[in-house]
């Protein structure tokens, strides 16, 4: 099963149907976007590169372009447009690629030495009237559709390869194919270097549901794009979540076409989701867990558990809504300890996953072994097979010999009504190896001492638990998606990075 | 026949093509509307419909047998009805999938 088989189906099933519609409200058909891609793909070979980048944000010319190249037979790079300079050019510095690019990224991709680069509303123009080639062989599953770079939150980005069979089968093996009724519409505000981002898009499009671009979130313009466009589903990551809450508290959501609101990306803060599920009382939450590399969601906590969690006397069922919920189909997830041995239930260790939607391979570096991926993600399993994450490995404290991870106390201080947000990470202590630094972000209007936030975290964790220090700031380093930057949060708190607000 | 995970094959008596989702773990022959189907992308000589086995297939859907020793998905619709060893293959059950899109 590869991409260029998934979006013939959809056009087989209804050529007329609209398939995405782009920040500025034109829109393609199935039908059209095949054509496009069919055109696309006879620019791509005509420029002779070997790979197809993409650097902009969400719009018609990403979803010409991703078809494009598959019909081309080469895989899509997607680029994350706010690396530095210094990263970016790492990544373009040593491939052979057509870039496709707003003007401004263009330029800048120019100056990173990328030689062929197309501007996105030329391109989309040229690839609607360009004739198609000649049918070329079915596509071979083996072969790389996409060429995602993670996040480097925690290291330098590296290249995740993900194939043709890694994509279809997530997208076969969660989604039903032609599901979605024509009034269906999916507001996707994920940019398209984001695996999310793609992933939503193939979903959507083999569901039959109309994809509607937002190129840069803002709450308000989110809300008015569920309302003009009467969105039926929407996908976002924790922190844009946040700002729509924020945003409803000044009046009511009034979104009335909305039935189902996803997230994931990043760990959820709980007294968000609780808000979120308040504030829109008749719309179906799912929290979805994934990593680039497994081709996004590997669990899914559905709407039915977040209710439940809600309303529910039992302490585990509550506990759920801080969870990532329960596999997909076809993937298998197993908690190991640090010799490699699986866990039992309520154990942290390592989360490990299996499925035909897991590459797990890197570029560069061999791929192989059992098919057991490391997330490199701390968590542990409940007595239901529920997953908790606890954080990433490499943001684990070890303070005096304990390992601790920053969620547990970030949880504790954000159940304290004067805190909106916070960071727990790990700083250099002669005695301790690394004490705790707790950041906060205050409720607008709130004031709280240190010391006050210092003693509910000793009321309701162990004393070796308690942030050593606890600092306010007027808000966190997050990227585009969601992600927070505890790097960035670190070397504020020992003063090398850039200075904290 | 090499019913592989992902291979891709036709039917040589009506328009149906499947993808396997499931492959079983013995040899076993795939055929719709009474025929062995064929790799997708081969040349095979046209055969006659089995009117006995004109069910039809649809797109999108999954087809599996009664023992789940292989699934299908149809990515073609036909006129045909799998079978797999000579046994009917059935609609798979639609249970609503938990999505995150």
């Amino acid at each position: 099963m590869d991409l260029e088989l998934l979006l013939s189906m959809a056009v087989s099933f209804d050529d007329a149907r609209v398939a995405v519609t782009g920040p500025d409200g034109t829109s393609l058909t199935t039908g059209e976007l095949e054509a496009a891609a069919a055109g696309a793909a006879t620019l791509v070979r005509e420029a002779g590169a070997t790979r197809l980048a993409f650097c902009d944000t969400n719009g018609l010319a990403f979803p010409v372009a991703l078809f494009g190249a598959v019909k081309a037979r080469l895989p899509l790079v997607p680029l994350n447009y706010r690396l530095s300079d210094e990263q970016l050019g790492r990544i373009v510095g040593d491939q052979d690629l057509l870039a496709v690019a707003s003007p401004e990224l263009g330029e800048r991709l120019r100056r990173l030495g990328v030689e062929r680069v197309l501007e996105s509303s030329a391109f989309l123009a040229s690839a609607r009237a360009a004739a198609p080639g000649d049918e070329p062989t079915p596509v071979d599953p083996d072969e790389v559709a996409l060429l995602l770079y993670t996040s480097g939150t925690t290291a330098a980005p590296k290249a995740a390869v993900l194939r043709h069979r890694n994509l279809a089968a997530y997208v076969i093996g969660t989604v039903e194919f032609g599901s979605a009724g024509p009034e269906e519409a999916a507001l996707l505000s994920v940019p398209p270097y984001h695996i999310a981002g793609v992933m939503n898009l193939l979903s959507n499009l083999y569901m039959g549901r109309r994809v509607v671009y937002l190129d840069a979130f803002r709450a308000e313009e989110w809300l008015e794009r569920v309302r003009e466009q009467a969105v039926t589903h929407a996908m976002v990551v924790p922190t844009m979540l946040a700002r729509i809450v924020a945003a409803l508290r000044q009046g009511p959501a009034d979104a009335p076409s909305l039935r189902t609101l996803a997230y994931g990306g990043a760990k959820m803060p709980a007294p968000v989701i609780e808000e979120a599920l308040r504030r829109f009382p008749h719309v179906a939450f799912t929290n979805a867990y994934g990593l680039t590399e497994t081709s996004s969601t590997i669990t899914v906590l559905g709407p039915e558990a977040h209710r439940q969690a809600l309303s529910s006397d039992d302490p585990e069922v509550r506990a759920r809504l801080g969870s990532a919920g329960l596999p997909v189909p076809g993937v298998e997830i197993e908690i190991r300890d640090e010799d490699g041995e699986r866990c039992g239930p309520g154990a942290g260790g390592e989360i490990f996953v299996r499925g035909e939607q897991v590459a797990g391979e890197y570029l560069g570096a061999a791929g192989g072994g059992d098919g057991w991926f490391a997330t490199r993600d701390r968590g542990h399993l409940d007595s239901e097979g529920y997953l908790f994450i606890e954080g990433r490995s490499d943001d684990t404290i070890i303070r005096g010999g304990e390992n601790i991870a920053p969620a547990e106390i970030e949880d504790v201080l954000l159940a304290h009504e004067a805190v909106e947000d916070c960071a727990v990470v790990g700083v250099e202590d002669e005695e301790w190896g690394q004490r705790i630094a707790a950041v906060v972000v205050l409720v607008p209007g709130a004031t709280v001492g240190a010391e006050e936030l210092r003693a509910h975290a000793r009321a309701h964790l162990r004393g070796s638990k308690t942030p050593d220090e606890v600092r306010v700031v007027d808000e966190l380093p997050y990227t585009d998606t969601g992600k927070l930057l505890r790097r960035v949060v670190r070397e504020q708190l020992v003063g090398t990075g850039p200075s904290a607000p | 026949m090499e019913l592989t995970a992902g291979s891709r094959w036709k039917s040589v008596v009506c328009d149906t093509e499947v993808v396997i989702v499931r492959p079983p773990d013995a040899p076993r022959i795939l055929a719709c509307g009474g025929t062995a189907m064929v790799p997708v992308g081969s040349d095979a000589p046209a055969g006659s419909l089995d009117q006995a086995l004109a069910d039809g297939t649809q797109l999108g859907k999954r087809y599996t047998d009664e023992g789940s020793v292989v699934e299908v998905l149809c990515t073609k619709a036909g006129r045909g009805t799998l079978t797999l060893d000579g046994e009917r293959l059935e609609l798979k059950g639609a249970k609503p999938l938990p999505s995150s899109d």
